[in-house]
């Protein structure tokens, strides 16, 4: 028993993340889906953070959470946009550019 | 191998963790997995969303205990406060409809995406077995002066450009989201002047819509309230319990409809209730005979089925 686990944590949340983008309908999911990989990729660089003894990881993971809520805020935009001229969140629905 | 060369330590280091924090990795670890999972199978976006929060603030613990205070502190604000108070809301403006269901449209890919994700696991699990491990640095000689302080040389110091360059960043993703979220007015807003004076002009309906659940039964919204002629009435129920589907049927009231058609029937009309008023008689208002009026409220009941599931469709 050691710090590797929380790596092993990480890979199976960032797995089931990635299921969840690959499987679920609704786009608000799916969206959850990729913030619940970015977690589990911030976890992994804080237990390497702790591992090797050197705090860049923590600043990199900071700036991933940075970035993932600029993510979100745009990311749901673009959804609202899509439910507003569609009606639906569906990441199905979304086919205008499909022929 | 690039992983046994990250997790090289030095010969002297010796931190496998104490024994409280085993315990606190099983904890946040069964926790945090099947509210995980919870996301992958929850029907309901809300439940999935309240899953996501759950891990969430597990990660914020697990961050506490893995020496990095701030993040964890900030795992929690943003995250679990910010970022999925943002995800309920948007959940709320787009409310409830078909992208909930669980239906298949690419054949297999379900069972696809289930290997897609085993394999991923399975491999990145055995990546990790294989590197050697001795033990945890830790962050004590780093963080002498403090996690908040060193985070702080870090982000000021050596990561500076990148710290400025999510500043522009920030300002973009807001602009983004205004220029996506804004609607230009096309017509001037509608004053609830002129609203009642479209609903008077084009609508059927000139009272309120009449309230639910005023049946003698049942108290509940989800209910249909019976109109004077005893048919339930389909208006009264609001379509957001209709659209989840969490309504009583028309059917369901139509039979406790005969239920107590079948109480009050005329056989029983000399009964009295617990006050000592008569329950029904000729003389109330809507006395008719058991039989045909029973006869009629199935009629009725059927007829507004059939107009509700050609509404539906």
């Amino acid at each position: 028993m050691n710090q590797i686990h929380w790596l092993y944590l990480s890979v199976l949340l960032f797995s089931i993340g990635a299921v969840t983008v690959l499987v679920r309908k609704n786009a608000i999911v799916v969206f959850m889906g990729v913030e619940l990989m970015l977690n589990a990729a911030n976890l992994a660089f804080v237990t390497f953070s702790r591992i090797n003894g050197n705090i860049d990881g923590q600043v990199i993971a900071l700036f991933v959470m940075l970035v993932a809520a600029a993510e979100v805020v745009v990311g749901l935009a673009i959804i609202f946009t899509i439910f507003r001229t569609r009606r639906s969140a569906s990441v199905d629905d979304a086919n205008l550019l499909k022929y | 191998m690039n992983t046994a060369l990250l997790l090289a330590t030095s010969p002297g280091a010796s931190d496998y963790g104490s024994s409280g924090e085993n315990w606190l990795f099983w904890v946040i670890a069964i926790i945090s997995v099947p509210a995980a999972l919870g996301l992958l199978f929850c029907r309901k976006a809300v439940h999935a969303a309240l899953c996501m929060a759950l891990v969430m603030v597990c990660l914020g613990i697990v961050y506490l205990a893995l020496q990095a205070p701030f993040l964890g502190v900030v795992q929690i604000f943003v995250y679990a406060g910010a970022v999925m108070m943002l995800f309920l809301f948007m959940m709320m403006l787009v409310g409830v409809d078909s992208s909930d269901s669980l239906v298949e449209t690419i054949k297999g890919q379900r069972w696809l995406a289930l290997l897609f994700g085993l394999g991923l696991a399975g491999l990145m699990i055995t990546v990790i077995g294989q590197a050697t491990y001795d033990g945890a640095k830790g962050l004590q000689n780093v963080d002498a002066e403090g996690n908040m302080t060193t985070m702080a040389k870090m982000i000021f110091g050596q990561y500076v450009w990148a710290f400025e360059a999510t500043s522009a960043l920030l300002i973009t993703a807001v602009l983004g989201a205004m220029v996506l979220a804004h609607r230009e007015r096309l017509t001037p807003k509608a004053t609830q002047r002129d609203l009642a004076i479209k609903r008077i002009r084009e609508g059927a309906i000139k009272a309120p819509l009449p309230s639910p659940g005023v049946f003698a039964r049942h108290n509940a919204v989800d209910i249909p309230a019976l109109l004077p002629d005893g048919s339930p009435s389909e208006l009264s129920v609001s379509r957001v319990l209709v659209a989840r589907g969490q309504n009583q049927s028309v059917l369901t009231v139509a039979e406790d409809v005969a239920i107590i058609e079948a109480e009050i029937s005329p056989n029983a009309q000399n009964q009295a209730d617990a006050q000592g008023h008569p329950l029904k008689g000729p003389g109330n208002p809507g006395f008719e005979t058991g039989a045909t009026s029973t006869s009629t409220l199935e009629t009725t009941t059927r007829t507004a089925t059939t107009k509700t599931e050609g509404d539906r469709s």
